[in-house]
């Protein structure tokens, strides 16, 4: 989901998806999408020559920016990002 | 093309991730030759999405995290690769769990898994899959000093040449 992190982190592979959080292989009952993001994880696992290697999908995620964007986040805010809110200072 | 990795990020949450670098200490690449045939190869999942096992298996520890915010639960938990999604508890509370509860394979595809192996693109899936809780302390601490090596055993144990981490 964000992959270039992963990347600054060292992550020797990389699959790069633009899926919401929670939904690193795709849509849910979507097996042809999940399929697709598994096989090239592998291709990526097996065949990848050196460290750093990423590897992006081009596929758009199906639901419209604002509804998906919403629709990822927990109903209730996190604890952290509760306090964070509260107390308007920055994570430690 | 490059994805966008922060498309679905709170734009102020963004230089919490953005530009920050390889943890102090960890600047080196990092890297494991993969040297088997993927058809001779076992491969293993893990996710993080803070998924259990319902019936067998206790919660990730939510409400320490409720109450000490900074603290996220560094346990993890092994998934038998033919868990059925009514099996499956999820977590987390970061995400919304909806989907993940109506099909976790967008989390652990185990199932496809199987099915790749049946099909011989893989030579075979461990019986049994990973699953950790991806938010923690800052410091990693219970991460470093215990659950990635308790992993490393588990998987040498199940003689997986092979891992894919699914972050949620």
């Amino acid at each position: 989901m964000m992959p270039a992190v992963a990347e600054e982190r060292r992550a020797p592979r990389v699959v790069g998806v633009e899926f919401p959080f929670g939904h690193a292989f795709g849509m849910p009952r979507d097996q042809s999408m999940q399929r697709h993001v598994l096989e090239l994880a592998l291709r990526v696992l097996a065949g990848a020559s050196a460290p750093g290697t990423r590897v992006d999908i081009d596929i758009e995620w199906p639901v419209p920016l604002r509804e998906a964007y919403r629709a990822w986040q927990p109903k209730v805010a996190s604890p952290i990002v509760k306090l964070i809110l509260e107390s308007g200072r920055p994570r430690p | 093309m490059n994805v966008d990795s922060y498309r679905f990020l709170p734009r102020s949450f963004r230089p919490y991730y953005e530009g920050r670098g390889p943890f102090l200490g960890e600047e080196d690449p990092v890297w494991a030759p993969f040297e088997k045939r993927l058809q001779e190869s076992r491969i293993a999942l893990l996710t993080s999405a803070g998924l259990y096992m319902k019936e067998t298996q206790p919660s990730f520890d939510v409400e320490r995290e409720r109450a000490n915010p900074e603290w996220g639960d560094p346990t993890w938990r092994s998934i038998p690769s033919g868990a059925e999604p009514t099996d499956l508890g999820v977590a987390h509370l970061h995400i919304n769990d909806e989907d993940l509860l109506v099909d976790p394979q967008i989390a652990l595809p185990a199932r496809l898994l199987e099915e790749l192996a049946t099909e011989h693109v893989i030579g075979s899936a461990t019986p049994e899959h990973l699953s950790v809780m991806g938010y923690q302390e800052r410091s990693l601490e219970g991460w470093r000093d215990k659950t990635v090596h308790e992993l490393v055993v588990r998987l040498r144990e199940h003689a997986a040449d092979g891992l894919i981490l699914a972050p949620a």
